[in-house]
Formats: C-alpha cells, sequence, structure tokens
C-alpha cells in the first residue's frame, strides 16, 4: 500500500460520504502519520510481520432492508432474546443494516453510523472522535484515523437505557480491510449497555483493525463488552479507550477469541474522583495464534477504583502474552487499584505468560496484583477422572471452571450465556 | 449371582518415585461383603487406595487387579470408574467454576451412552434425595466442587458421590479422618443405604470408631505395605482395646511402616 494512492482513495471515500473539512483533514494527516510512525511496541510479542498494511482498496457494500436478508453469519452473532432494539451491522466499511428502539430516539438518544452522525450532529461527533485515541500513537492508530468508519452511539443526560445496544463488525472478503471505530458518549447520570462483535465470516485472509472511545460523564453508568472472534487468516487490532469522569462507572467485558494475530488493548483513564472500572477479560486461544492482550489503568484522581481480572487458556501451539498494568498517579490519593491475571496451558506447545504491572506514584492507596500461569493440574484431573469423566471432557471442565469464575461476574445472564456458549464452540473445535 | 462384583487383588507390588510402598497385596472383596483394613500410619493403606484407582504418582511394579475378571491396572481413570470401581479419596480436589451439579451429572452422564442422559428433573430429583439423606444443605449442590469446603462438607460430598454414581466396588480412604460423631452417623447412614449384594466395599481406617456403625465382615492389618492378618469383626475390636503392639510380637514385626510418610 502506498500512501499516494490512498490520499486518492480517502479523498474520494470522504467526499462521497460528504464529509466536512476537519475529518477529511484528520484523515489526510493521519495517512501522512503513516509514513512517519513505527509499528506499536508491545511487551515480549513481535508484531513486524504481521502485515497491518497489508490489504487492497475495500468495495462498497450494500445496505439491507430486514433482518432476514443479512448474511446468515451476521445474523447468528446478534445476542437472542435482545433482538428488537438498538442495532448497527457494519461489513467492511459500511453500515448495511441499523434499528433503532423509537422510544430512546424520543429521549435524544442517538445510535447509527459515524457517517450520519456527522452530518446531524457534527458538533458533537468532533468534539469526541479521536480524542481518547490518538491518530499519532504509532502506526496502526494512524491507519486507523486516516481510514475509519463505524458508529456512533450518545445517550443524554440522565436517560436510563435499558436494553443493551449492539454493534457488529464483520469482515468478508479476500485482502479486504475495516477500521471500525465506535464512539459511545454516555452523559452525566445517564446509563447504557453497548456490545460489540468483531468477526469475519469467510476465512480468507483481511485486517481489521478498530477503535472503541468511550466517554462515561459525571455519575454515568456504562457497560461495554467487546468479543472478538476471528478467524486464523486475519490480523486483528482493537484499541479500547476511555475517560471516565468524576463517580462515573465503567465496566468492561472482553472476550478475545480470535485464532490469527490478535492485539487487544484497553486503556481506561480515571480522571474524576471517584470513577470506576472494572475489566473481566476472557481470553481462549488455539491452533498457532500469536495474541497480546493488555489491561492499563490510570487513576489521576482521589477516590478512584479499578479491578482487572484476566483469564487466558492457551491450547494447541497458541501463543497469549496478558499484560495488566496499574497506574496511580501523584494525588490520587485514597484510590485502590486491584488486579489478577491467570493463565492456563494446556498443551505442550501452547505458551502464556502474565506481565502484573503496578506503577504506584501516590502514598495513600491500596493495591493488589495476582498472576499465575501453569498446566492444567494432574491431580485435579485425576480426581475428575476418577468419577469416569474422560480426559477430555475433565479437561474441558476445568478449563470453563478456569473462566467461569470471571464470566459469571458479569453482570448480565443473557451475556453470561452467550459467552459461555462461544467458549464451549470455540473449545470443541 | 453372575451379577455380584468380585474384586480381586493378586501380589499387588507399586513404588512411588524410588521407594516401594505396596509389597504384595493380596485381597478379595465379593458384592454384599465390607472389608475393613485397618493399620497404623505409614503402612501403606491410601496407596493401595490410590492405586487401585490409578493415581498418577504411583508406579505399579508387580501383580494384577482384576475387577469383575477385568484387568484393571490397564485401563485409564475413567475406564476404572466406568468399569464400577470408585475411590473416596481423603484429600479430593477442589476445582474452581465447575458447580457440584454439573460435575455430578458429567460424571453420571458419562457412564450412560449418549442419547441415554440422564434427565434433569430425574437428577434433581435424586440429588435432593440424597442431600436429604446426608443432611447436605441445598445450596451446596451450586458451589463449586470442593472450593472452601470444611473437612466435613468435603467426607460427605465423596459419600454423595458414591450414592449418586451406583459403583459396584466402592473403595472408602479415611472418610472419617477429622470427623465429629454426628457427621459420622452421617457418613454412616450413607454408607448403609447403598449396602447390598450388588456393591463391594473397602474402608480404610485407623480407628475402630467408625466399624461401630457400619458393620464389617472382614477385617485385615495392614502394615509394610501388605495385609498380614484377616479375621472378622473381634479383630477390629480387639485393635481397638489392645492396639496394634500384639500383633507385631505375634508376627516378628518391629518396624511396621513403609519407611515413608503418608503421601
Amino acid at each position: 500500500m502506498s500512501v499516494e494512492v490512498y490520499q486518492e482513495n480517502i479523498r474520494e471515500f470522504s467526499s462521497k460520504r460528504q464529509e466536512p473539512e476537519w475529518l477529511r483533514q484528520k484523515r489526510l494527516a493521519s495517512l501522512a502519520l503513516v509514513a512517519e510512525l513505527d509499528l506499536p511496541k508491545l511487551e515480549k510479542t513481535n508484531v513486524k510481520s504481521w502485515g497491518f498494511t497489508d490489504f487492497v482498496p475495500v468495495p462498497s457494500e450494500q445496505s439491507v432492508q430486514t433482518l432476514q436478508q443479512l448474511p446468515a453469519s451476521i445474523r447468528d452473532s446478534i445476542a437472542a432474546g435482545d433482538v428488537g432494539t438498538g442495532l448497527y451491522v457494519q461489513k467492511n466499511q459500511e453500515s448495511i443494516f441499523e434499528q433503532v428502539d423509537p422510544e430512546l430516539q424520543k429521549q435524544g438518544v442517538i445510535f447509527t453510523s459515524l457517517e450520519q452522525a456527522i452530518q446531524e450532529h457534527g458538533e458533537l461527533v468532533e468534539k469526541y472522535l479521536l480524542q481518547a485515541f490518538q491518530n499519532n500513537e504509532h502506526q496502526v492508530a494512524a491507519l486507523h484515523g486516516a481510514l475509519l468508519s463505524g458508529a456512533f452511539l450518545y445517550v443524554p443526560r440522565n436517560v436510563e437505557v435499558k436494553v443493551p445496544q449492539q454493534a457488529i463488525f464483520a469482515l468478508a472478503g479476500n485482502r479486504t480491510a475495516a477500521f471500525p471505530h465506535l464512539l459511545v458518549v454516555a452523559e452525566t447520570g445517564s446509563k447504557v449497555e453497548v456490545i460489540a462483535n468483531y468477526f469475519d465470516y469467510e476465512g480468507r485472509p483481511t485486517v481489521l483493525n478498530s477503535v472503541i472511545e468511550v466517554y462515561v460523564k459525571p455519575s454515568a453508568h456504562v457497560q461495554v463488552t467487546t468479543v472478538n472472534h476471528t478467524s486464523s487468516s486475519v490480523v486483528d487490532t482493537i484499541y479500547r479507550r476511555a475517560i471516565v469522569e468524576r463517580d462515573g462507572h465503567l465496566e468492561w467485558v472482553i472476550g478475545d477469541f480470535s485464532s490469527g494475530r490478535l492485539l487487544s488493548d484497553q486503556t481506561t483513564y480515571l480522571r474524576g474522583e471517584g470513577a470506576h472500572v472494572g475489566v473481566k477479560s476472557l481470553a481462549l486461544g488455539a491452533g498457532s495464534l500469536r495474541s497480546n492482550i493488555t489491561s492499563s489503568i490510570s487513576h489521576f484522581a482521589r477516590h478512584t477504583t479499578s479491578d482487572i481480572q484476566a483469564r487466558s487458556v492457551v491450547k494447541d501451539e497458541a501463543t497469549n502474552i496478558l499484560n495488566s498494568i496499574t497506574k496511580i498517579e501523584k494525588g490520587a490519593s485514597q484510590s485502590d487499584g486491584q488486579q489478577s491475571g491467570k493463565v492456563l496451558m494446556l498443551d505442550s506447545e501452547a505458551r502464556g505468560d502474565a506481565n502484573p504491572i503496578l506503577l504506584i506514584d501516590e502514598n495513600d492507596v491500596t493495591a493488589g496484583h495476582a498472576a499465575s500461569v501453569g498446566r492444567v493440574d494432574p491431580l485435579q484431573l485425576y480426581y475428575l477422572m476418577s468419577r469416569g469423566i474422560s480426559r477430555a471432557e475433565a479437561e474441558k471442565l476445568i478449563v470453563f471452571g478456569f473462566l467461569d469464575a470471571v464470566i459469571r461476574e458479569i453482570p448480565s445472564e443473557s451475556l453470561q450465556n452467550h459467552l459461555r456458549q462461544i467458549v464451549e464452540r470455540k473449545f470443541d473445535q | 449371582m453372575s451379577n455380584r462384583p468380585q474384586l480381586v487383588i493378586r501380589d499387588l507390588k507399586a513404588k512411588v518415585e524410588d521407594k516401594d510402598i505396596l509389597k504384595g497385596v493380596n485381597l478379595e472383596v465379593n458384592g454384599g461383603e465390607i472389608h475393613a483394613i485397618m493399620g497404623p500410619n505409614g503402612t501403606g493403606k491410601s496407596t493401595l487406595a490410590s492405586v487401585l484407582m490409578g493415581h498418577p504418582t504411583y508406579e505399579v511394579t508387580a501383580g494384577e487387579v482384576q475387577l469383575d475378571g477385568q484387568d484393571v491396572l490397564e485401563m485409564e481413570v475413567d475406564e476404572r470408574a466406568k468399569a464400577g470401581l470408585f475411590l473416596a479419596m481423603q484429600y479430593p480436589s477442589e476445582i474452581s467454576g465447575v458447580t457440584n451439579a454439573d460435575f455430578l451429572r458429567s460424571a453420571i452422564n458419562a457412564k450412560r451412552e449418549e442419547g441415554n442422559e440422564i434427565s434433569l428433573m430425574k437428577f434433581i430429583r435424586e440429588l435432593d434425595k440424597k442431600m436429604d439423606l446426608l443432611e447436605i444443605d441445598s445450596s451446596f449442590s451450586q458451589r463449586y466442587l470442593n472450593e472452601g469446603f470444611s473437612g466435613g462438607e468435603k467426607k460427605r460430598n465423596e459419600i454423595l458421590q458414591m450414592m449418586m454414581l451406583d459403583p459396584r466396588i466402592a473403595i472408602l480412604d479415611e472418610i472419617d479422618s477429622g470427623l465429629d460423631i454426628d457427621a459420622l452417623k452421617v457418613v454412616a447412614k450413607g454408607v448403609n443405604e447403598k449396602r447390598s449384594p450388588e456393591l463391594g466395599v473397602i474402608i480404610i481406617t485407623h480407628y475402630q470408631r467408625l466399624l461401630n456403625y457400619i458393620k464389617p465382615d472382614f477385617v485385615h492389618v495392614f502394615m509394610q505395605g501388605k495385609v498380614v492378618k484377616s479375621g472378622g469383626p473381634e479383630l477390629a475390636e480387639r485393635l481397638e482395646a489392645e492396639g496394634y503392639d500384639w500383633v507385631k510380637e505375634e508376627l516378628g514385626i518391629e518396624d511396621e511402616t513403609v519407611g515413608h510418610a503418608q503421601v
């Protein structure tokens, strides 16, 4: 991919979408950065040969009128039971189906493509887009800034959204790429749950470069779930960034089930006093997966609290590096940061690593971490097998139990079951 | 008669690392019989139980074990269980994230043919009945397997599993250790409930106490890694009253242990 080719491509893409000048300039500036910046530097994972730029310009897509017209693999990814409201479906770079709850619309909730949102609420989008996540972090970020396309979810002051809003980002085609950007703004005192699904359904080489930005305003309650489930030929990166203000409350539920190359990053800034973030991170890696999963929390204000619970299972020849970083800045007194990261390795060729990092610049705080990397306990296997359970089944029970200790803490039963199903299917593959 | 289980152990020897622990065990257990294996600490009693079940730490060096004519030592641990062997363990593993109920259902279904799984209703009915009998609180089934259980709860759970799984030969390894008298009675009630010609039982214990509640048909004294003396229930009573010294004297044994702390 050359910058020149893409300059033209981006101008065309941008003008076709009738984008305002500020966005067009942002894209072009990002593109210029692609050539200047290095790839992201990761703890213990070398991403040099991953091929973040190995794609061709993406063809446009036809949108559909009804759920039934969506490709079956996309339809099946919609969490059951919650089909009635708030749905955004993007195939490659374009929105192909949207559904909103008229009641929520009346209350001022916006859930639509960024493209549409920029036309109707340009100032609002401009205020938040690429602020928590910046295009100059590294080459992958710059690429995202140049080519992003996605959805905007806005919840006005004191509005409580009771049903989870779902965004689906599906990839198809050969050497295609998508740059999904999910922008979530929850105003003061509001409440919302978002589920974002990322997957490909043709199993061909593709590049997925995703970003989520979440702005949790004072006293707002937000839960964001991401499920990445791409196949072995996909280069899958996802950067999640959040800013939590005074007494705001954010829960991340992160399901990393991809099978090729995965770079999964979650970074939350606790900016306001009393802000809280919880992270439940689950990973199941198989085949020849290479993955690097990082959860990072920065405490900037007093009385802020964070809790990272990360569990990763690796089987076959999969490798996963699990990093947990809790940073408490000077002045963030009486804050509490906890983390636990555990890796379970099933096969002799499977590799895992858990790196717990606490960086504390303030005295008056509490913090703790637990980390472990291990194999299945032979005595646990013996115990289960002594009741007639086969070795394979016993291993499965132990793995499910290992992950379930985190899954059962997720505050939504339907989401718990959804994740269990994915784990079960993936494990049996 | 043909359906009565039979376990035959012949000249069984086993070691852990380089230490010989079992030094030629002979024993025959038939359906309807309760055998008590008694002996001081460190004589290899629990090793016998572990070796019969296929514990990964031990290596069998000689001898044979047959269950209903099948070679047990050739079988994987799960195959032994499916053939009808059950071991109530002294130190059962804790398994996080797996509920008692899910585990038990998996175990029951593992023994059944595919397509013939136990229905959820039937399973719950059976489980409730047996939990009642063992005076186990109903919240128990949704707790994680043995995690955070008290010693007594773990023992009851082992007996509950035995009752649900209907083994042909059940081995109870020091099921009475650490139990108060009430818990002991409850555990004994569970075992007595299952007593039938279709079940043979081996009870491994230090104390005669448990045998007040579960009457054995045969009592064996275990020393130096093998059965050194066998008799009826009166043998247990004499051991309780007089200790083991007279047995050692009678057999000319100075050190009854296998020179190894219990694993």
